[in-house]
């Protein structure tokens, strides 16, 4: 016999909750307990409201220009089950988005929206350090970045006509996983108005350092930004085929069709 | 006492449901609770045969509804054709009503007539009534024989690995589940590496002679295009809904479903059988795909139903608690909504089972996950899900673990399909009685991860 290879063990294969054992033919309470906690932290994204100031301060620290907006939804609750207000916004937002616009259109409006997990926005800042001086280069335009509370997809719609801009990206705090409750989605929609689709936006997912880091996110958004302005449109007929890898551009779950927002 | 006038059946019908905020939503539900009861009221004194001469959703622009009412079995409806809706509640809780009965009738109900009793009754109606209903299905084993109930094991993973997948798929066959279908939900959409996943699943259950089928649950076009490169497709899965709008907005109709059955049956890989199809439905997709009529939620969801049960599908599964609380708020709107699922399917004649689930944003738990397991199981659910852990990793939300379903059977003394069950106790992973052995550490279906 040769050195003997150490057995394969499952937990090593997936971050699915494999091999947990058995208290007779019920959970251990070690692992009945860590899924408690995980649903605990995952409740708590979506309920905890965003750190605004935070977010906020880190943008001006970048000597990047800022608004508030809020939707229509008036609080959590209302936020959850009404999401057609979440998409739209409050008057005297919309009011300051008004007074709030460019002389001239801009390429580019970034609203950074809390959506359901405020835990994700904790990554926008480092998203758009990697992206923005990448888009400067070839000298993209930009209005003031956009923060938005009981937010959803569709209200950057409304944001980026406001804000005459060519292009909307809005990063929003995902629907959170049990293992992942800090994932930040960016979507991406070519002139903004109300009544666009989802059909009509390009979408990268998952976007937190144990999924697709923010850097590379930043890549991926990029490529995706530079092919919509080109070829002005986005939505299904603009494929990823940026060369960072294996798309992660939404439209593979078609089977189980939910928003993630 | 103010008696509510309504223009029409289907406002009736929406004023009478179950509170749920995916009609708040949609503008249908009614405005007060008492309002509520007396729609019930109203609605109980509703003749059934109403709905076949006023259809909810407009014939002349709607394949389903036109599915409906030409494919209605007047003969097998004559026992129940005199009676209200009222009337019809206390025939289904009546003895006359049993297991034979309920089995002719099904062809003789519409969606719309099982979802109106269903308004009237109470929980322990639902589960009563669906407890009397046999529904056997059959591919390569047995599915819905009395005593029994099934499990899909989901083993999803968030970028397809095929050993992440194996992991999941082990973790649960040595935890006994797996005899209604191992079905993944694929994060891909791409060809090459759907056909990749089908051949895993396909591989595994022949390697080992397991008595089960697979799913890797992609477009049903995207099934038809597998099939015609030679894919080893057992199961062909699509997503369904209760209007054709709604279906289009899938990008389905019933000929492409069609097409899928007839493709998935041509392969002639069932053994025991020739039933093909996997549904998934859910309460709240017509809405959220702006397609709804002006129907309330549950209607629809029977109506996808009466979709379903035109291709004599192998299971469907209602995903009761996956869209969100937009439509179904809570847990008490998600155990109200999977026990109402599973009274309509079963009564329709279909085999049904619940993915008994929720997400983070949703006002749910565990315990309530628990509750309506246990009640569906009571119920005679046909099948329910198996997640590694009750956490799935892909699609972000929760459903019954491998665990929940060893718990329901240990109450209940529920058994696996037979085929499945022998299979287990031949390979040593059970005893005689269908309890797991104690070591499986050493177990040869580890050699599926060397």
């Amino acid at each position: 016999m040769t050195a003997r290879t150490r057995p394969v063990r499952l937990t090593d294969l997936t971050a699915a909750r494999v091999a947990l054992g058995r208290s007779g033919a019920s959970l251990p309470t070690t692992a009945a307990l860590a899924f408690a906690l995980d649903h605990a932290r995952a409740r708590d994204a979506v309920h905890r409201p965003a750190d605004v100031d935070g977010l906020e301060g880190a943008l001006r620290d970048r000597r990047l220009a800022t608004l508030r907006v809020e939707s229509a939804a008036t609080d959590r609750l209302t936020y959850l089950a009404r999401p057609d207000l979440g998409r739209q916004l409050a008057e005297p937002s919309r009011n300051l988005l008004a007074r709030a616009r460019p002389r001239a259109t801009v390429d580019l409006a970034v609203v950074i929206a809390d959506g359901l997990s405020s835990r994700a926005l904790d990554y926008a800042p480092a998203l758009l350090d990697a992206l923005l001086p990448d888009l400067a280069t070839d000298g993209w335009s930009l209005a003031p970045v956009v923060i938005a509370q009981q937010a959803r997809v569709a209200l950057g719609d409304e944001v980026g006509l406001l804000l005459d801009a060519r292009l909307t990206l809005l990063l929003v705090g995902e629907r959170p996983g049990l293992s992942s409750p800090d994932s930040l989605g960016a979507y991406i929609t070519y002139a903004p108005r109300p009544g666009r689709t989802d059909a009509e936006r390009n979408c990268v997912s998952n976007i937190r350092p144990a999924g697709l880091p923010p850097a590379d996110a930043a890549a991926k958004i990029a490529w995706l930004l530079r092919q919509a302005l080109k070829g002005r449109m986005t939505g299904v007929a603009l494929k990823d085929e940026s060369p960072t890898g294996p798309s992660l551009v939404d439209g593979g779950d078609a089977a189980r069709l939910a928003p993630r927002e | 006492m103010h008696r509510w006038t309504y223009p029409d059946l289907k406002t009736l019908m929406a004023k009478a449901s179950p509170p749920r905020s995916g009609d708040v939503l949609a503008g249908l539900a009614a405005e007060t609770a008492e309002e509520n009861i007396l729609a019930k009221i109203q609605l109980a004194d509703v003749p059934l045969k109403r709905f076949l001469s006023e259809p909810l959703v407009p014939y002349e622009d709607d394949e389903v509804t036109q599915l409906i009412i030409d494919g209605h079995d007047a003969f097998a409806f004559a026992p129940v054709s005199h009676l209200t809706v009222g009337g019809f509640r206390d025939w289904l809780l009546s003895p006359a009503a049993d297991t034979a009965a309920l089995a002719r009738l099904a062809p003789g109900l519409t969606p719309e007539m099982v979802a109106a009793v269903s308004k009237l009754m109470r929980n322990q109606d639902l589960i009563l009534v669906a407890s009397k209903v046999q529904v056997t299905t059959r591919f390569r084993n047995t599915i819905g024989l009395p005593g029994r109930m099934a499990t899909r094991l989901q083993p999803n993973h968030p970028t397809d690995d095929p050993k992440g997948v194996a992991a999941s798929m082990l973790d649960g066959l040595l935890l006994g589940s797996g005899d209604a279908v191992i079905g993944v939900n694929p994060a891909s959409d791409n060809l090459a590496a759907l056909g990749d996943l089908v051949r895993l699943l396909d591989d595994t259950i022949h390697r080992f002679q397991i008595p089960t089928q697979s799913c890797v649950l992609t477009h049903v076009t995207s099934s038809i295009a597998l099939i015609e490169r030679g894919a080893p497709i057992d199961l062909v899965f699509q997503s369904i809904a209760g209007t054709q709008a709604a279906n289009a907005s899938f990008g389905i109709d019933l000929s492409i479903l069609a097409e899928g059955r007839d493709a998935g049956r041509s392969l002639k890989r069932g053994t025991v059988g020739d039933n093909v199809m996997y549904f998934e439905t859910g309460q709240g997709s017509a809405l959220s795909a702006g397609a709804h009529h002006g129907v309330d939620q549950q209607t629809l969801e029977a109506r996808a139903y009466g979709v379903a049960r035109a291709f004599d599908p192998f299971l469907v599964n209602t995903v009761v608690g996956f869209i969100g609380p937009e439509y179904l708020y809570d847990g008490k709107q998600i155990i109200r909504a999977g026990l109402e699922d599973h009274f309509c399917g079963k009564l329709l004649g279909l085999p049904l089972g619940c993915d008994v689930c929720y997400t983070n944003h949703a006002q749910a738990d565990q315990d309530d996950m628990d509750t309506l397991l246990t009640l569906l199981a009571t119920a005679g659910v046909t099948f329910i899900m198996g997640v590694p852990g009750a956490d799935d990793i892909m699609l972000n939300y929760q459903s019954t673990s491998f665990h929940d379903a060893l718990y329901v059977r240990e109450l209940l003394g529920l058994r696996r399909a037979p085929e499945f069950e022998a299979w287990l106790c031949d390979v040593g992973l059970t005893d005689t009685a269908g309890r797991l052995a104690i070591d499986a550490g050493r177990h040869p279906l580890l050699q599926m991860l060397s």
